[in-house]
């Protein structure tokens, strides 16, 4: 089938026309930037935050365990030491290290009963993230990057895909595959401002101007005639650099009130946490913020009570400021991990690898709130009731976003589902 | 005694894994903390009948015990934040000990229990980062400590009767003149904790303590030289301080070879030998020498070790296992074994 859509080098004039909603979101974009300070304001942030869907992914960095967060089972042979307390919601129960966000919990629901049969930690951050399992030879976006990618309306904007670790490096990362390094996330530390972003002090402020005029003059010509991925990545890189420039308050945690700051802990995953909440407020599409680390082979129970401790607050301080802000119904929200793990405890008290009864937790857009989806039997061995894939979870997401997750991308005339085919959404948790 | 000798003498299975072990004072019985949320009592006696057995329902995993009013009352400290007083010797014929006392003592998990000197205090120590000190005669609180910033992994009470001391995950040290209810002194064991910047971690603290009984001696181990925090990767350490000058461990008794693992129990011998249990890679037992940094003797055990206790006599050590067994080792050549007579079938 002939598709309507110009592609690479076609010398068609749909090129040169591209440039107006570059212009238009230039507009808008300065006009978020001059609404930066009425984001205190929940009224203003409720108005403008309807205008867009964002997600939220919270990555439990090294496999969180279920039986200490999202399905505990107190007093069985793997339950270990701790209890469940209830939650905001009637009948539900989740671990006494999360006593913050129990009270959250009318806002979230559990999935219960993932099993991804795996055990790996890359291959399972690569199903967790991409929805796909890994096949040799092929690579697929990651979630950050089709939700990106999927609501990129066309012009020149702050990267849509923003990771936030302890370790973030400034860096674009290569998890957009075939969508191109426009989806790809940049990477944040988070704790301090963004470094090269503002005009170097022997530039002029026309000095610069007229030399990007020039630059996209050339641009311009150049990429009527012979244009290809690698041009335009090139000319995205320089539009998102650009905006990056113009706008760099945006990733300034400083700008944020002091009340807010001490409200979220002065440790890394409560600053990344109030970024988080930044960037979402001005438009950043998909937002990922790490918290390392889980992987308790060794003392399991004493490091998730002091990493949960860590999490919890600021955890159910952002779900809280999302809604009170109007912005969790526009916003999709995603705690996971790689996978979960073992009920069994061993000789360290530790507990270790396991894909084949695990849980996540999810709100905000689309997600029917207080839900619990799926089962695990009684010492959390294996699913029970409603056993669900990564590939399911893709799906879900998107649909959640207003997606079709049935659809393609056409990336150079060729179409690539945006989730995998075998799989479809969850939909008893979609409202 | 001879430590060279050291063998068990009798293994109990429990079935299932064990937490925490305790000699009676009175040397009747042993008692094990179990992930099943029980306490289990055994009689000292490779012949006892399983129903000799006795379970102190707990509903947590206790890591703490202690003894009061002679030996007479167990008061366990669970992970539930609830001390519990249970009649130590308590009538086995129904198969498990009903409590006398339950209290909630902290708001978190409760690690170690003392008794003081005189028997008349419980110290306890929660993950609410303060001690508290109950009458052990009515579980009445009576004062409580606060003063650390991380939790607290273990307490001792000093032979003298006036200092307590309490050592945290962070490896400080706070010397207490409980009565008072203030802090005497602070030091810290800076080779029994680590930051690991892979996992973004502290690991560390002080998993067993004691004091030696003319309490000259301090003693705390766990784990050093941690390579990977989430992995266990490190080597069991015992810390000794002289008590009287504080500061810096006059020594640190590490392992041959550089076992690894973790020295979840230690024991100061009245002759001077220092001892640990290790768990993580495989059991240990470890005995140095009070000068000597390396281990002069050390026993392989059956599975690892998640915690040591010396009897009142001087002549037994308890080893509770991750396997759910029991073993009680005594330190001293073993007896001659008897040897059972053939069938008489095979005597022809």
């Amino acid at each position: 089938m002939k598709s309507n859509q110009c592609h690479y080098a076609c010398g068609s004039d749909e090129h040169l026309i591209a440039r107006r909603p570059f212009l238009g979101s230039l507009i808008a974009g300065g006009a978020a930037l001059s609404g930066l300070s009425s984001f205190a304001n929940p009224a203003v942030s409720a108005q403008l935050a309807s205008q867009q869907k964002r997600m939220l992914v919270i990555r439990m960095h090294g496999g969180l365990s279920q039986l200490e967060s999202w399905d505990p089972k107190p007093g069985t042979d793997t339950g270990g030491p701790y209890r469940a307390i209830p939650t905001s919601v009637p009948g539900m129960h989740i671990s006494e290290l999360l006593p913050y966000t129990a009270k959250k919990m009318h806002h979230l629901s559990l999935v219960r009963s993932i099993n991804t049969k795996n055990g790996d930690h890359s291959k399972g951050t690569y199903m967790m993230l991409t929805g796909r399992h890994p096949m040799p030879g092929t690579d697929y976006p990651e979630i950050g990057a089709v939700v990106a990618k999927s609501m990129d309306e066309g012009g020149p904007s702050l990267p849509g895909h923003v990771k936030i670790s302890a370790n973030g490096t400034g860096a674009r990362s290569a998890d957009a595959a075939y969508l191109g390094p426009k989806y790809a996330s940049m990477s944040l530390g988070g704790d301090k401002p963004l470094t090269n972003s503002t005009r170097p002090s022997d530039l002029s402020e026309d000095s610069a101007k007229a030399r990007d005029e020039i630059r996209s003059l050339v641009n311009n010509r150049f990429g009527s005639k012979r244009r290809t991925a690698e041009t335009d990545a090139y000319v995205q890189s320089f539009e998102q650099a650009e905006e990056l420039v113009k706008r760099a308050e945006v990733f300034d945690l400083s700008q944020e009130s002091k009340q807010d700051r001490e409200r979220y802990g002065s440790h890394d995953f409560g600053r990344h946490c109030l970024l988080a909440r930044r960037l979402l407020e001005n438009d950043i599409t998909c937002v990922q913020v790490s918290h390392s680390n889980y992987d308790t082979h060794n003392e399991n129970f004493n490091f998730h009570h002091e990493q949960l401790g860590e999490f919890d607050r600021p955890f159910s301080i952002l779900i809280d400021d999302l809604h009170q802000r109007g912005m969790l119904e526009s916003t999709l929200v995603v705690v996971l991990s790689e996978f979960g793990r073992t009920p069994k405890i061993n000789a360290r008290y530790g507990r270790d690898h396991w894909g084949n009864a695990w849980s996540v937790c999810l709100g905000g857009c689309g997600i029917q709130p207080g839900a619990i989806y799926g089962k695990t039997n009684a010492n959390g061995t294996e699913v029970t009731d409603d056993e669900v894939d990564a590939g399911h979870l893709f799906h879900t997401y998107l649909k959640a976003l207003g997606l079709r997750s049935t659809s393609n991308f056409e990336i150079g005339g060729r179409k690539f589902p945006i989730a995998d085919p075998a799989f479809e959404p969850i939909k008893d948790i979609l409202t | 005694m001879d430590v060279t000798q050291t063998h068990v003498a009798f293994d109990l299975e429990i079935g299932s894994p064990l937490i925490s072990c305790r000699f009676d004072p009175a040397g009747r019985f042993v008692f094990a903390g179990a992930e099943d949320f029980r306490v289990w009592r055994m009689p000292l006696s490779d012949t006892a009948a399983d129903s000799e057995r006795v379970e102190l329902i707990t509903d947590s995993w206790v890591r703490g015990m202690t003894f009061a009013d002679s030996g007479e009352t167990l008061i366990t400290g669970g992970t539930d934040g609830r001390l519990i007083w249970f009649p130590a010797g308590g009538d086995a014929s129904q198969g498990k000990i009903e409590p006398v006392r339950a209290i909630e003592a902290h708001d978190g998990w409760i690690r170690t229990v003392a008794t003081s000197p005189d028997g008349k205090l419980i110290a306890s120590a929660g993950n609410d980062l303060k001690i508290r000190l109950w009458n052990a005669a009515d579980g009445k609180q009576v004062g409580e400590l606060s003063g650390h910033e991380s939790h607290i992994y273990n307490l001792a009470f000093h032979p003298d009767g006036v200092h307590l001391v309490s050592g945290d995950l962070m490896a400080n040290l706070i010397d207490w003149d409980f009565a008072a209810g203030k802090q005497v002194r602070t030091w810290k064991a800076e080779s029994l904790v680590k930051f690991d910047k892979t996992f973004l971690a502290f690991i560390g603290g002080f998993r067993g303590m004691t004091f030696s009984p003319d309490g000259r001696q301090l003693a705390g181990s766990g784990i050093t030289n941690v390579s990977n925090a989430f992995a266990g990767i490190g080597n069991p350490s015992v810390v000794v301080f002289d008590w009287e000058a504080g500061g810096p461990a006059t020594i640190e008794h590490l392992s041959k070879g550089g076992l690894q693992g973790v020295a979840w129990g230690v024991a100061l011998h009245p002759d001077g030998t220092r001892i640990a249990a290790v768990g993580g890679k495989g059991g240990y037992l470890l005995f140095w020498k009070a000068k000597e940094a390396e281990d002069f003797h050390r026993i392989k055990l059956d599975n690892d070790a998640r915690d040591l206790h010396l009897s009142p006599d001087g002549l037994h050590l308890a080893t509770a296992h991750h396997d759910g067994h029991l073993r009680i080792h005594r330190m001293e050549a073993e007896a001659e074994k008897v040897k059972e007579p053939k069938p008489d079938a095979e005597k022809s």
